[in-house]
């Protein structure tokens, strides 16, 4: 069996929005990412290494904002969602299965470097940031955050000022 | 009104709300394409804008229909999280980002939707997320004046601009569906091909920008909720003469003395008036803040009666109109003004020897209601010293 086709980007962006628009109009504020991330690992270094986190100014502060730890973190289930959502997705259209996907001219261990590398400073970014293209882009263009608009731009323009660089990753 | 959370579910129910959220999310990012890295990628070679087209249309939907929300009065904007704006961190922090996608082909939603239908370079991205954050968290006082300069608050961009939201979603709009126009030119270009849509397709698409646009302009030209409920109390107030029910000074006295945890006394004046002198327990809402959200839950406390009071009978009328149109709670106006009030508790002179038994009556109730007010409100200082509004704020972000 072969799996279907993408959906039409259109219609997906529309039902994207939808979703967004619903997220907003439940809890008054948009979807995220990074946040999970974020939650899962500093609770994890919290629960593997106390006595780090309490030298650690911004592993306590975190802890001290955060005492419930990740599972009462709203990020955190609609992360555990979102991975629910994409399964059920690709289970749908036939598209499950153990895969690798990289340019023409790499190899496997090329991309999966890549892929560690990249999601760090995407991770570190995002931090830096105060969140992802979902979190700050995404959600920030749906309620007209200036500071989601600039994180946009220099998310998409850094993107276009280093493709050049990167393009044997990519293309043949 | 939205939004629901918290005051009208809870935060545990929240997270209810935020796995079906995650749900609707991730299933149409896997069904975009999200979830393929080249299909990603595309977007910064010009082979494929699917990441331009989902995300641009999902903005636009998303802000227009918090617009269009917003207006209608079913959501109120002022409690939506704004990300805050530091200029420095979303500048670097974008570029790092921007980087971190061109090499890892991923962002950070998109990498866990790969990563959940098997794909392991979407599972290494992840895990190299992981690690970007706790590099960042252990870096912490590196990163620390990047992240904390220029910090300018919870800024909208229409603001900055000088445009209205309307404005600014029309703008947004154009531009989108003009970089839709365009990017599908480029498509043809580097991929060489010279797909033109079909003639179904173009009157589909053109429907949905006029849709867009008709929706907008709908949103322009609608008064908002609060607006249409001073239209609708300042109707009433001319057409028909709506006498409020009024209580005399005396009897709200003796509501105050004996019944002050069961009423609200609300002085619809301005502030200013309001602190020169106001009743023993009043809330000042000026009548023209009547209709912010912070004020719902007094006026639709049912179990409690609101005393208004405004020593002018026009503003008095609208404020109690509009009361009862925003709450359902028993609204009465005091009869007579607040200087009345004052005269008759607290600067009260005793009657002459020749006074009625009446006025002797009134003089001793009218000392004693005074006495207890004052005594009540020395024992209720601290709970109930003006009411400053508590409006949680909604805290989001990634």
């Amino acid at each position: 069996m072969k799996s279907q086709k993408y959906m039409n980007p259109y219609l997906a962006g529309f039902l994207l929005g939808l979703v967004l628009l619903g997220t907003i109009y439940v809890t008054g504020r948009g979807l995220g990412a990074s946040g999970a991330v974020k939650s899962v690992i500093l609770s994890t270094v919290t629960a593997l290494a106390p006595e780090h986190t309490a030298g650690t100014p911004y592993l306590r502060s975190y802890e001290e904002e955060h005492p419930n730890g990740p599972l009462n973190d709203w990020l955190v289930f609609e992360v555990i969602g979102l991975i629910i959502g994409a399964f059920l997705s690709g289970i749908v259209s036939n598209r499950v299965g153990i895969k690798l996907e990289r340019g023409p001219n790499i190899t496997n261990r090329t991309r999966i470097i890549a892929a560690i590398f990249g999601g760090a400073l995407f991770g570190l970014g995002s931090q830096l940031g105060r969140g992802c293209t979902s979190g700050a882009a995404l959600s920030g263009m749906a309620v007209m955050s200036l500071g989601g608009i600039i994180t946009m731009m220099a998310i998409f323009g850094s993107g276009y000022a280093f493709a050049y660089f990167f393009r044997k990753l990519w293309l043949k | 009104m939205g939004p629901l959370v918290p005051s009208i579910l809870s935060n545990e129910f929240s997270l209810v709300i935020a796995l079906i959220a995650g749900i609707g999310f991730g299933f149409v990012l896997e069904q975009a394409g999200f979830s393929s890295t080249k299909k990603l990628v595309g977007l910064f070679y010009g082979y494929d804008f699917t990441v331009l087209k989902v995300f641009f249309t999902a903005g636009v939907t998303a802000m227009i229909g918090v617009l269009l929300f917003g207006q209608i009065g079913i959501l109120d904007l002022s409690m939506i999280y704004i990300n805050p704006t530091f200029l420095w961190s979303a500048l670097v922090g974008g570029a790092i980002m921007g980087v971190g996608f061109i090499i890892g082909g991923f962002c950070p939603g998109t990498s866990v939707c790969a990563a959940a239908i098997g794909k392991l370079d979407g599972l290494a991205f992840v895990f190299g997320s992981g690690l970007g954050v706790l590099m960042f968290a252990e870096g912490y006082p590196m990163f620390k004046d990047i992240y904390l300069s220029e910090s300018w608050g919870a800024l909208l961009i229409n603001e900055q601009l000088g445009l209205s939201k309307v404005l600014f979603a029309f703008i947004l709009a154009a531009i989108a569906f003009v970089a839709f126009y365009l990017t599908r030119q480029i498509e043809n270009k580097v991929n060489r091909t010279t797909v033109q849509l079909p003639k179904s397709r173009i009157i589909l698409y053109s429907s949905a920008v006029v849709f867009a646009f008709l929706v907008l302009t709908v949103v322009a030209l609608m008064p908002d909720r609060n607006s249409r409920l001073e239209k609708k109390a300042l109707q009433a107030l001319q057409n028909t003469d709506f006498t409020p029910l009024q209580v005399p000074a005396d009897k709200l006295a003796g509501e105050i003395v004996s019944n002050y945890y069961k009423i609200n006394i609300i002085d619809l004046r301005n502030p200013v008036a309001f602190k020169s002198y106001h009743l023993p327990f009043a809330i000042n809402i000026p009548v023209d803040k009547l209709t912010d959200r912070q004020w719902r839950t007094i006026l639709d406390q049912k179990h409690k009666v609101n005393f208004f009071y405004a020593d002018d009978p026009q503003i008095a009328k609208k404020g109690i109109l509009l009361a009862g149109y925003l709450g359902k709670a028993e609204n009465y106006l005091l009869s007579g003004s607040s200087s009345d009030f004052k005269k008759l508790f607290f600067d009260l002179t005793a009657p002459g020897a020749d006074a009625s038994k009446q006025e002797v009556n009134n003089y001793h109730f009218r000392n004693k209601a005074a006495n207890d007010m004052k005594i009540l409100q020395d024992a209720l200082k601290n709970s109930t010293e003006p009411v400053v509004a508590k409006t949680s704020k909604i805290k989001g972000g990634c």
